[in-house]
């Protein structure tokens, strides 16, 4: 949050550093094309199995994203970070593949993306996480069960933006939904993801127990 | 002087984390934050979740994925020689 202007001028870094290696690759080097992946392959991975939940799937379409996006370099403007560019071709390609999974899907139908306010649990204190608490294993175990609680819309949207650290537009874009729609439905994931925590009895002794009446 | 309901900061919780609020809502928002024990907590709880969140280093990989990426850009990189 207090890091924006920081991260802001980082981010020129890379895009610069990036268009150099792109050029190059481009030029022939070819197998430079690993150190543009390497820093991404678990955020385009991770991507691609939050939107199918079946790994061999989300390593078909991470594969398969990774290798459009090389056929396609020269056509990659270099305006945003390659990685942004990479992870929407992934969320693009995850939730084709989605569509011709399933016909209508009852998760959809029991999502609408509606304007209803949400309101959250309410807690009385609340105490930071000791995170040493919780085994690293059982936190990421806990953590991909949140994500799978949430319907489609929010899980997408809480992934390219908190775990993938898209920035709203990149998200918007990558989702293919308005600036405010991203907002909206971001909004609503964070709160839900936070719910789960709230209201999941193990969570009780790391500080997240609920508000007493 | 203007104050907010606690639905409204409700409402800006999560452009406040995203630091994507006006200077004035955001002085509103803080001065509400600082006399609501309910939203205080609220904010504070739902930033600890998007800090776990974004650890990715918590995901991991399928074992042999990047040996794997790495074998079928290879074949990719001969085709495009030739």
């Amino acid at each position: 949050m207090q890091n924006t202007l920081v991260k802001e001028s980082e981010n020129d870094r890379v895009i610069e550093g990036e268009r150099e290696l792109i050029a190059d690759i481009l030029a022939g080097n070819h197998e430079r094309y690993y150190e543009l992946i390497a820093p991404i392959e678990r955020r385009v991975y991770y991507t691609a199995y939050a939107i199918l939940r079946a790994e061999a799937d989300a390593e078909e379409v991470s594969q398969e994203a990774i290798l459009k996006a090389f056929r396609g370099l020269r056509t990659f403007r270099g305006e945003a970070r390659f990685s942004s560019w990479l992870l929407s071709i992934v969320g693009n390609e995850a939730r084709m593949r989605l569509r011709k999974r399933r016909e209508v899907s009852l998760e959809l139908l029991k999502s609408p993306d509606n304007e209803d306010e949400y309101t959250p649990i309410e807690l009385a204190e609340w105490r930071e996480i000791p995170v040493e608490a919780l085994a690293q294993k059982e936190l990421a175990a806990r953590l991909e069960e949140a994500l799978a609680a949430l319907p489609e819309i929010y899980r997408e949207v809480l992934i390219l933006r908190d775990i993938d650290e898209l920035n709203i537009a990149e998200t918007s874009a990558a989702l293919e939904i308005s600036v405010p729609a991203v907002k909206t439905r971001l909004l609503r994931a964070r709160l839900m993801a936070r719910d789960y925590f709230v209201s999941r009895s193990w969570a009780r002794h790391l500080g997240f127990g609920k508000a007493q009446p | 002087m203007i104050t907010l309901s606690c639905e409204e900061v409700r409402r800006e919780i999560s452009n406040y984390l995203d630091d994507d609020l006006s200077p004035s809502m955001r002085r509103l928002l803080e001065t509400h934050l600082e006399q609501c024990r309910k939203c205080a907590v609220l904010l504070d709880s739902t930033h600890n979740v998007l800090v776990l969140l974004a650890d990715e280093q918590r995901f991991e990989l399928p074992a042999g994925f990047s040996v794997r990426v790495r074998q079928i850009l290879a074949k990719e990189f001969e085709k495009a020689k030739r």
